[in-house]
């Protein structure tokens, strides 16, 4: 996304702040596969792998690695106690069912009603959607990571997407590297600015409402 | 009963224009032999059926990149290049289901049902020229079940009843694969005698399969382990 790997690990360092002890939780590829190196301390988090593990671990170490035993994106994982295997109709049934405490989405736009697209740029060749639409539709909390701003320098949090829909209204949070919005019942609220970006930097460079209920509560990330 | 087969034994099952299923995710659990095999017959004009489209060297992705398949019905083609191009070209024709409901669509077919009802995708462009009904006031997709001529799957253990144990992470779609082929053929790393398995931890009950065949093992080099001998940055950590 033309995206510094310092404002990457900062996106990621943010969205892993949102863990919580006990979660069962499932990341995406790209920066939210990044979320796992930033998990705070004291918490622990039950990782689900739409391939088939609930309860993935960490990458092993270098000439450790077990082929059967990776990711959806293909890399090496090991496993964390209690884990278990299952088959991809399984790993599904606990995703569609509403099982999965908090997902971790890369998105291309996000609207002010929380919906998200980030399948499939027409006229541009299609990776597919994978587990995308069934995580952002039956996840129970929904964090959203991207850029602020397209490569044309254009919003990318917009008050309807312009893009194919991959789910209608899930989004709960939007994390990118200038900011960190709340989707609410009220529309978009502004709750959080990175440095060294300036509240009007963040509101002229979204293309919706962003409500700021409490100025004075807006916390600016170092 | 004894179902052991030769790898030349069961390529003849597989034919040009057949529609071919598969088992594996990013190519793991995919079976080698049989990918080689298809390869080597020179089987053409495939319908493919599986979760991913591999890579341009591993796994299903082998078959795509040779240009033997015509038509792609999967979730993602995103790890192999070469999907995307022949999609650009218009000599793959890719149909997209989101993964879950693709696996659902392929159990249906292995369970003897017509199809599914699910919810993901409403709202949304998936919903375009699909049947749609309503349960209790909410919208649901009615996704037909999918079969195959013939199922490919790889297991880390069969017996010649063809009972399977997969291999970790390695078992994905493979127990749904299993079940909706009209022939099933399993590779087996390891070929074990009648009784050896435990029942309790075979997955797939040998009913559902045709032919077990011998495997040797992958003979590509994963995505993980090219990335480290080609110093890429660090590959994805955790899950």
């Amino acid at each position: 996304m033309g995206m510094g790997e310092a404002s990457r690990d900062r996106i990621a360092e943010r969205a892993a702040r949102e863990l919580k002890d006990g979660m069962v939780v499932n990341l995406g590829i790209g920066i939210p596969t990044r979320v796992a190196d930033f998990i705070p301390s004291g918490v622990r988090v039950v990782f689900h792998a739409e391939n088939g593990i609930l309860g993935a671990g960490p990458s092993p170490v270098p000439g450790e690695e077990d082929p059967f035993l990776c990711n959806a994106g293909g890399f090496p994982v090991t496993l964390a106690e209690g884990a278990s295997y299952c088959d991809s109709a399984i790993a599904f049934a606990m995703i569609r069912r509403g099982c999965i405490d908090m997902t971790v989405l890369g998105a291309l736009e996000v609207s002010q009603r929380g919906d998200l697209a980030n399948w499939i740029v027409p006229g541009k060749r299609a990776a597919g959607i994978g587990g995308a639409m069934e995580l952002a539709q039956k996840a129970k909390k929904v964090v959203a990571v991207m850029n602020h701003v397209n490569r044309d320098g254009e919003p990318k949090i917009r008050k309807r997407c312009a893009l194919p829909l991959t789910a209608r209204e899930c989004v709960d949070l939007i994390i990118t590297d200038m900011a960190v919005i709340a989707v609410t019942p009220e529309g978009l609220e502004l709750r959080e600015i990175m440095s060294p970006y300036t509240l009007e930097e963040v509101v002229s460079r979204t293309d919706a409402e962003l409500r700021i209920p409490e100025p004075e509560r807006i916390v600016y990330l170092p | 009963m004894n179902k052991v087969r030769t790898l030349e034994e069961v390529l003849e099952w597989i034919e040009d224009g057949c529609a071919l299923m598969y088992g594996g995710f990013g190519g793991i659990g995919t079976p080698p032999a049989l990918v080689d095999g298809i390869l080597k017959k020179g089987v053409k004009d495939l319908t493919l059926i599986g979760n991913d489209t591999g890579f341009p060297w591993i796994g299903i992705g082998r078959l795509v990149t040779e240009g033997r398949a015509r038509k792609a019905i999967t979730s993602h083609i995103g790890s192999n290049p070469n999907a995307g191009r022949q999609m650009e070209e218009g000599t793959l024709a890719v149909e997209f289901h989101p993964q879950g409901t693709l696996a659902e669509k392929i159990r249906a077919g292995g369970v003897g049902l017509g199809g599914i009802l699910v919810d993901v995708g409403v709202g949304t462009m998936l919903e375009e020229g699909k049947g749609k009904v309503e349960i209790d006031g909410r919208t649901y997709l009615i996704e037909p079940a999918l079969t195959a001529d013939v199922a490919i799957v790889h297991a880390s253990q069969a017996d010649p009843f063809g009972n399977l144990v997969y291999d970790k992470s390695g078992r994905n779609f493979n127990p749904l694969v299993a079940m909706a082929g009209r022939l099933t053929i399993a590779e087996a790393d390891e070929i074990v005698p009648l009784g050896s398995l435990d029942p309790e931890r075979i997955v797939t009950p040998g009913i559902f399969v045709d032919a077990v065949i011998p495997g040797k093992g992958v003979n590509w080099i994963w995505a993980w382990e090219k990335q480290a001998a080609t110093g890429s940055r660090n590959a994805p950590h955790g899950n």
